[in-house]
């Protein structure tokens, strides 16, 4: 890798606020550790399913939601590390081409959960660079407020699969933990989406 | 192989139709092979090529979440990628029924495919899905269906094990 590095200058809870606050009707599955809790900061909905286990699961979650609910967008809103460790997801989505599907990952370059170790997003792989290649019909790389501005309607209403990386700083941002209990999450998404039909 | 056309899968098929299954992922085994081709052709289904087991076990997760039922269809040997995903299914209490072909078995050829095989069930079980093995072709069909009803109904991940004996073993030549 020898491109020069470009140094994150957004803030994460900013930025995730910044999208979500647009969100709509949206259904939103957040990935485990800190996007998680950039998503409950932005404000608790039942709409929002918090993974706390399960790394690499974000985006194949978004993707079963989003066949499931083609009326619906769907964002996933995960960490560069959790979206490394699922890049055969790209493949898998691009197959499918999910017009409602909008990946975007809060990319600081590190693993913040375990210690903050450099993640192969700040040695040069190019995340947006990838799901373009599968074949994501946009992707797309955010560094700077004129660029997320540009990116918010993009990613609530440009056809899918939308994929952004939204770099930001490894500034720490207060803990705000959602509910953990996954039945709870599981079935007070369903109930809101679905209705009387989610206990079926 | 097989050397007759068995008609199970084209039951398992019909059962999916009946039991409401939207979501087909799938990552491909011989033994799976007609049953792929008749979901790949039904447009009441989406059929899903994964590029690992585990992508299954996070988009049946999806899919109930958004109100459809998923099946994840996988040889024995894509068991072991699905193992910390299926953590989440438990804590979840997300319906998933596996049907799972066995190598590595009956009459296997290839030794790579041994171990895996031998720790399908077990490992299967230490996550907390029901494991149904079975032996003959006059039962999948049953078994299938009773799974299928015990994990949409119960909100539990159920394996069938389909044995090599049903499937026939792969011969190379």
């Amino acid at each position: 890798m020898t491109t020069r590095h470009r140094k994150p200058t957004l803030d994460r809870r900013q930025a995730a606020a910044a999208i979500l606050r647009q969100r709509g009707d949206a259904l939103v599955v957040a990935g485990l550790g800190a996007p998680c809790w950039d998503t409950a900061a932005a404000g608790d909905h039942p709409l929002n399913f918090y993974t706390w286990g399960g790394m690499g699961s974000a985006a194949m979650i978004g993707l079963g939601m989003a066949l499931a609910q083609p009326q619906r967008r769907v964002l996933v809103i995960t960490g560069d590390g959790e979206m490394l460790m699922a890049l055969g997801a790209f493949a898998t989505i691009a197959v499918q081409q999910p017009r409602n599907l909008a990946v975007i990952v809060i990319d600081n370059e590190h693993y913040g959960e375990t210690g903050m170790q450099q993640t192969h997003t700040r040695l040069g792989v190019d995340l947006a660079g990838m799901a373009k290649a599968a074949g994501f019909r946009a992707a797309g790389t955010i560094y700077s407020p004129a660029e997320l501005k540009a990116w918010i309607p993009r990613i609530h209403r440009e056809p899918g699969p939308v994929f952004a990386a939204v770099k930001v700083t490894t500034a720490k941002a207060p803990l705000v933990l959602p509910a953990r209990d996954g039945t709870v999450l599981k079935n007070r998404f369903r109930e809101q989406l679905l209705g009387a039909k989610a206990r079926e | 192989m097989a050397t007759t056309k068995p008609s199970w899968p084209d039951q398992i098929h019909r059962l999916f139709r009946s039991q409401r299954v939207r979501q087909v992922a799938y990552v491909p085994d011989f033994g799976h092979s007609r049953l792929i081709e008749l979901v790949r052709s039904d447009r009441q289904m989406r059929a899903v090529p994964l590029t690992t087991e585990e992508e299954g076990v996070a988009l049946v997760t999806g899919a109930w979440l958004g109100g459809e039922r998923g099946v994840l269809l996988m040889q024995s040997s894509g068991v072991g990628n699905c193992i910390n995903m299926l953590g989440m299914i438990q804590e979840c209490r997300i319906p998933l029924l596996m049907l799972v072909t066995m190598r590595g078995q009956w009459g296997e050829f290839n030794p790579w495919q041994v171990p895996m095989a031998q720790a399908t069930a077990p490992v299967l079980a230490a996550m907390g899905v029901v494991v149904q093995p079975v032996e003959r072709a006059a039962e999948v069909v049953e078994t299938v269906a009773a799974a299928g009803r015990l994990a949409f109904n119960t909100c539990r991940a159920v394996a069938v094990l389909i044995s090599q004996r049903v499937t026939g073993t792969k011969e190379f030549k």
